[in-house]
């Protein structure tokens, strides 16, 4: 027999101490967004006391909502192992169409935006059938829809839809909108990726495909399933997008493929391997929110630098979670 | 306890297998039956079709020929679902959980219907029995996250998977070496419950490299040797011996003459010394001017990582690793780890020498094409013109040029981490010629294989078991049955 092959901890104190220390690292990794967010507020708060306030939250937080929407996309994507980088593209065609047909001739824009759910599904399909890597796909994805939204919108411009407007201007009691509707997507995104079964296995998918096409499952629906899941949360986005702008623009979704990306990360979630979070994923999106802008602006910090100062926040944020990984393993 | 192979009972038979991958005959005409309580031993070496056997029943592959029929039913469409439905289920050698998945919703992979209100602690409920059931004393608790578990510990969270029963029935169990990440504990218990668990009247197919643990629980032992089932019959009827002897086929070929003939080892000046990480006394790997080494054993038990680390060591020093000389390695994977797929074969056989060829900052054209052209004519590859891409070479010359990299590079020491895989035979004996006339000039080399007639060209032969120096020997003691023995060797 083989003696040597797992030594395993006789002492029983010792063995709870590994335990415990499995436990911490789970630990470590699920509170790390929680506290990248809680540090950007803190420094909020600190410059700025009177924007922690239910007036300076709805302002700070106007634009997080269709971030937090596009985060949960890309997270989606990549629980499969993949990457979208289409999602800002795809944003802003969704807001094109949302300001433009689904106002005008509301069935025709309806329709145009499921057979962009549609579509999303069959670059899935594509991508496993055809065995392709994403990020080529989602590349050249990404210029169609640009190519499309400036074919719908050659220049900005545009209306919301009235029912649009309303819902995005309702001020819920106590508890500012853009708080409330993360909570709600993070809880919808967590009970559907990380409680039902079939979730499971989507999120399996990404950690061990071999073994789930050997128990039977279609690694093609799955795949599909996944992306129609993107596009869908994408919509949702570009509508949300353009009910907070009332109008629109071809590129007015251009930074969110990043932020969405960087939003998962930040949020726990790793690149391959399956491993996601979905209230992460909107803590990270909704601290991507605050780090873009009014911090940056409370700083005062020029808007000519703004842009260059947000990659530098987001290139610290993601090495000190790099970091603490690293420590945890 | 005893059951006739064949019968009304069977609850799969296989009759008439034949499965091929490219050239490579992986199963050559197998008849195979299971009966139902009972426990099937499935021995053979590397290479002799146990894993293509066990997949084809599984369903994971299709034979090209041959019927499969399943409690008395001949299967026409079968594949993995009909053959979970039918109760058939496999734990494969490769661990096949989630690693980022919990323990409970693993279940789920295996477990449709696990599904709606409460699935997850239904999931958990099942597991932990099981576990508790086959594991008395076990420390996995159901929502541990896989990956954060040790690789014993996921063995036993995926055998006890196996046992689990929702709605499919279960009537085979087949374990491809259940017991390999498993301490003896452990492994125990885990046979012990496969007993229990035939004497209900399930069936089992235990394949292990551990012959103690085969004729110890086995009903009835099953031995395939070059995708043809060797013998079978029952348990009783085979011993060690018997079982080594139907392993090994062939008589030992006599041992070709090597280079270091005469002389004594340790006249000669020392080129490399490990002791590797994991053994626990203080055998040790010596090789010394002019030798060829062998590291025998089966695949994946310590060699390739020894000969990475004395390659390393070359560079960096190791605890453990002495190395006197410089080194050069023969990649056994050469599609992803030995050619520049977009390089010319000269350009492939001189990146090994660059410093040699430099001429000021640039490499010289002329000098690299000189040295092509000399392992050209030396090493005889097959070619037009040496600055055709490398890729337009059939794999055994593709292969040759690997060894004109190492061979004309001036490093003394060679590692060939098993360089044969898939070449052609005549390639082989030109290269075996080769290797002893450049021994004889001095090189030391350092060779895994998994083939075992391949040692017959070494001096000194290494017998590796999980990590482990388990045999040294000696040219002459370099017998087939040895090796085999040795590799098998329960009490490595």
């Amino acid at each position: 027999m083989q003696a040597e092959a797992t030594p395993r901890i006789a002492n029983p104190v010792a063995r709870r101490r590994a335990r415990a220390g499995v436990v911490s690292a789970q630990v470590v990794r699920a509170w790390l967004p929680a506290m990248s967010f809680a540090l950007v507020l803190g420094a909020i708060a600190w410059l700025n006391p009177r924007a922690i306030s239910y007036f300076g939250f709805n302002l700070m937080l106007n634009l997080a909502v269709p971030i937090v929407l596009a985060t949960v996309a890309q997270m989606f994507v990549i629980a499969g192992n993949e990457l979208d980088l289409s999602i800002g593209p795809f944003v802003g065609f969704v807001g094109c169409v949302t300001a433009t047909w689904l106002h005008d001739a509301p069935l025709l824009g309806a329709a145009v935006l499921v057979g962009a759910i549609g579509v999303y599904a069959a670059l899935g399909a594509l991508i496993y059938l055809r065995d392709l890597p994403s990020i080529v796909v989602t590349l050249g994805m990404s210029f169609v829809w640009l190519g499309l939204a400036i074919l719908v919108l050659p220049k900005p411009g545009g209306k919301a839809p009235d029912w649009l407007l309303s819902m995005v201007e309702y001020q819920p009691p106590w508890v500012p909108l853009p708080i409330l509707a993360a909570l709600v997507i993070a809880g919808v995104a967590h009970f559907g990726l990380m409680r039902t079964s079939y979730g499971t296995i989507l999120r399996g998918s990404g950690g061990n495909p071999a073994a789930l096409a050997r128990a039977g499952w279609s690694l093609l629906k799955t795949k599909v399933v996944l992306f129609a899941l993107a596009g869908c949360f994408g919509v949702l986005s570009g509508m949300t997008l353009i009910g907070i702008t009332t109008s629109a623009d071809a590129n007015i979704g251009s930074g969110y493929t990043l932020l969405a990306i960087a939003g998962v990360i930040l949020g726990g979630g790793e690149f391959v391997g399956g491993r996601v979070s979905p209230v992460g994923a909107v803590i990270g999106a909704l601290t991507m929110a605050l780090a873009a802008s009014p911090l940056l602006t409370f700083m005062n910090i020029p808007p000519d630098w703004q842009v260059a100062a947000n990659g530098a926040i987001l290139i610290i944020v993601l090495a000190v979670r790099a970091l603490a990984i690293t420590r945890e393993r | 306890m005893r059951t006739v192979s064949s019968g009304t009972a069977a609850v799969v038979e296989l009759s008439g297998a034949e499965k091929r991958f490219g050239a490579v005959r992986a199963l050559e005409g197998v008849d195979f039956s299971v009966a139902a309580g009972e426990c099937v031993g499935l021995v053979g070496h590397n290479g002799a079709g146990k894993s293509t056997l066990v997949q084809v029943l599984a369903g994971a592959l299709a034979p090209d020929r041959g019927r499969i029929t399943i409690a008395g039913a001949l299967q026409t469409d079968y594949a993995v679902n009909r053959a979970l439905q039918l109760g058939i289920r496999c734990v494969f050698q490769e661990l096949s959980l989630c690693p980022n998945l919990s323990v409970a919703e693993n279940m789920a992979v295996n477990h449709p219907s696990l599904r709606g209100v409460g699935w997850r602690r239904r999931a958990a409920n099942l597991i932990g029995t099981k576990l508790d059931e086959i594991f008395p004393g076990h420390d996995i608790h159901a929502f541990d996250i896989v990956q954060e578990l040790s690789i014993g510990r996921r063995q036993m969270v995926e055998v006890a998977r196996a046992f689990t029963v929702t709605h499919a029935p279960l009537a085979l169990v087949i374990l491809d070496e259940p017991t390999s990440s498993l301490d003896a504990r452990t492994a125990g218990q885990l046979l012990a419950f496969v007993r229990r668990f035939v004497e209900a009247g399930k069936s089992c197919i235990l394949i292990s490299h551990l012959l103690g643990e085969v004729l110890g629980h086995a009903d009835r032992i099953v031995v395939m040797r070059d995708g043809q089932v060797a013998a079978a019959d029952d348990v009783t009827a085979f011993d060690r011996d018997r079982l080594v002897a139907a392993m090994g086929g062939s008589a030992p070929e006599a041992p070709v003459a090597a280079s270091a003939s005469g002389a004594q080892r340790s006249d000669r000046a020392l080129r490399v010394r490990v002791h590797p990480a994991r053994q626990l006394d203080n055998a040790e790997l010596i090789a010394r001017e002019g030798e060829i080494i062998g590291l025998a054993g089966l695949a994946g038990h310590g060699q390739t990582d020894l000969l990475l680390a004395v390659f390393t060591a070359a560079e960096h020093r190791a605890a453990g690793i002495e190395v006197t000389a410089s080194v050069a390695l023969v990649a056994g994977d050469r599609q992803s780890d030995g050619i520049f797929p977009l390089s010319s074969i000269a350009q492939n056989i001189g990146i090994g020498s660059l410093a040699r060829l430099r001429s000021g900052l640039l490499i010289s054209a002329h000098r690299e094409a000189e040295l092509a052209r000399f392992w050209q004519d030396r090493i005889g590859i097959r070619t037009p013109s040496m600055d055709n891409n490398i890729l337009s070479l059939s794999g055994g010359n593709q292969q040759k040029a690997l060894f004109a990299r190492a061979l004309g590079s001036d490093a003394r020491i060679v590692l060939m981490d098993d360089p044969m895989r898939g070449v052609d035979i005549s390639t082989k004996l030109e290269v075996y010629d080769l290797l002893r006339e450049e021994a004889r000039a001095g090189r030391t080399f350092l060779w895994y294989t998994t083939e075992t007639e391949e040692l017959g060209h070494c001096d000194h032969v290494y017998v590796f078991k999980n990590g482990r120096i388990v045999a040294d020997l000696d040219r002459s003691e370099a017998t087939e049955e040895r090796l085999i023995e040795s590799s098998f060797n329960d009490a490595g």
